[in-house]
């Protein structure tokens, strides 16, 4: 159920670029753990990719570096799975306060 | 299941390190001897690993001071000096730290951990930009929280990382503080302070320096890596201790900011704990002026470091990028370094074990800390006992143990 409700929300956000954004996120996560992964919207980055705090550390810069942003540590606290990755560097790109 | 099984991984490393019959967390010494010899389980031992950078845990003019001030005012503050008020010693103390840095303003505060606590949480607030090194202390981490300023992580001693951060922020309104240390205190190695205050005139930032490790450690007169590094006009702000090269307890902030003085009344780690005793005040101002008088100190510890770090990596041991007062050798893993601490242990030397997530890049060291107070022989001894251990554990490669022979 929980996946449907997220595939909806991804959608009216529009799909497309969504998608991308998973498949970019992908590309980053392979280069820090240096294996292939697999992402759903609902992935836990902590649990289901088995990654301490310094790879968390490792993989939230390069993505800062990727989308040439910072996120704030309060906002890294709050993030658990890929879907709330997206919507943080949404935010964060679109200038929107959070 | 308790209200702290929530902490259930900590236990699950703290006994794996118990199951090598390691327990870095409940050494205890039968006696403290010097800056230098303690006794442990009856055998006496050398301490490398204690902070104590000028060895003046035992300094007999410190120890005069605080037992006269002791016995004229009393063994307690018992409150903060916002309720009970100011003694002669913590305005003595105050102005011979500002005097020290050649600042206009000192403040005061009864451990380093608060200094910082209070001083992050009060310089910057809601809508305002603290960017910290990624290898901060516990206690920056900790007073970044206490704050409401958006906090931004940028990489280990990187100027360019916190460039590109803070030209990020460009546009934005609220102050920009920048947080970096001295020497930093697992694998003693130094910012590159210059490029920092380069980066900090180049974005309008503030920048602030925790001195913990390098007060009375670096510089031409001792205080720290701003002055090492000739860039002391550049940093607003100078955080440090008394618990390390002053051989008491108590952190202190300097600066020469015009409303410096309004943190007296805002910040609340200063005005909701219990000044420090005049003991304490008294051993910290005699301590200063012992630093300030005797260079010689600083000689000797560097002369130390120096000998401790070329011993260490002529052996083949990984030691950190620089010869400082606080020496890491990176252990291959965690199991490594925990059954290494052990047999130094047992063969008289006390060491810091320091593993995840306690040090940076997840790496298990073992963190050596040198003082002025160490004898070249003890030195030596250090390196005869690393030697030997590392041959039992057949750690030193073949060609690198007749290097370690020749020690
Ligand atoms: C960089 C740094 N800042 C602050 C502190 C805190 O000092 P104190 O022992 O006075 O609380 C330490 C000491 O552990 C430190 O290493």
């Amino acid at each position: 159920m929980r996946q449907n409700h997220q595939l909806a929300l991804v959608e009216t956000n529009g799909g497309g670029a969504s998608s991308a954004m998973r498949d970019e996120i992908a590309a980053i996560f392979e280069q820090v753990l240096g294996r292939p992964v697999s992402l759903s919207d609902d992935t836990n980055i902590v649990e289901d990719l088995g990654m301490d705090s310094l790879g968390v550390m490792n993989f939230v810069m390069g993505i800062e570096d990727f989308y040439d942003l910072s996120i704030p540590l309060d906002r890294v606290a709050q993030i658990q799975t890929v879907a709330d990755l997206m919507r943080a560097v949404e935010d964060l790109k679109s200038g929107k306060a959070v | 299941m308790t209200i702290l099984a929530k902490h259930a991984a900590y236990r699950h490393a703290y006994d794996a390190l118990l199951a090598h019959g390691v327990d870095p967390l409940n050494v205890k010494f039968d006696a403290v001897l010097s800056p230098t010899e303690g006794v442990l389980n009856g055998q006496t031992t050398i301490l490398l690993g204690t902070n104590n950078y000028l060895g003046l845990t035992f300094d007999h003019d410190c120890i005069e001071k605080a037992v006269e001030a002791t016995r004229s005012q009393g063994t307690g503050t018992t409150g903060s000096r916002v309720a009970n008020g100011t003694y002669g010693g913590h305005a003595q103390l105050e102005a011979e730290i500002a005097d020290f840095y050649g600042r206009k303003q000192a403040m005061v505060f009864s451990t380093g951990y608060q200094a910082n606590l209070g001083v992050l949480s009060s310089l910057v607030g809601r809508g305002d930009h603290l960017m910290l090194d990624a290898d901060s202390h516990a206690s920056i981490y900790d007073g970044s929280r206490l704050g409401m300023a958006e906090v931004i992580r940028f990489r280990h001693n990187n100027p360019d990382d916190l460039y590109k951060r803070l030209r990020r922020l460009e546009g934005m309104p609220g102050d920009r503080l920048i947080v970096v240390e001295g020497i930093y205190s697992m694998l003693g190695d130094t910012a590159p302070l210059k490029e920092f205050a380069h980066v900090k005139r180049e974005t309008g930032a503030y920048l602030l320096v925790d001195e913990a490790h390098s007060l009375g450690v670096l510089g031409e007169t001792g205080r720290g890596l701003a002055e090492q590094a000739g860039v002391e006009e550049d940093v607003d702000f100078i955080v440090g201790t008394f618990s390390k090269s002053l051989g008491s307890v108590g952190g202190f902030c300097v600066s020469d900011n015009p409303d410096f003085d309004l943190l007296k009344i805002v910040c609340r780690p200063y005005m909701f704990t219990a000044s420090l005793p005049p003991g304490v005040i008294a051993s910290t101002i005699q301590a200063l002026r012992t630093l300030r008088a005797e260079p010689r100190l600083r000689h000797d510890l560097m002369r130390n470091a120096t000998r401790l770090y070329d011993g260490l990596g002529a052996m083949g041991f990984q030691t950190g990028p620089e010869a400082n007062p606080i020496v890491a050798v990176t252990m291959p893993n965690q199991e490594m370094a925990a059954v290494f601490w052990k047999m130094l242990l047992e063969s008289g030397l006390y060491i810091n074990l320091a593993i995840p997530p306690a040090t940076p890049t997840n790496a298990s060291l073992l963190r050596l800390s040198v003082s002025a107070a160490h004898s070249v022989q003890q030195i030596d001894r250090a390196l005869e006992i690393f030697a030997d251990v590392g041959r039992k554990l057949g750690f030193l490669s073949s060609d690198r143990r007749r290097a370690a022979g020749a020690v």
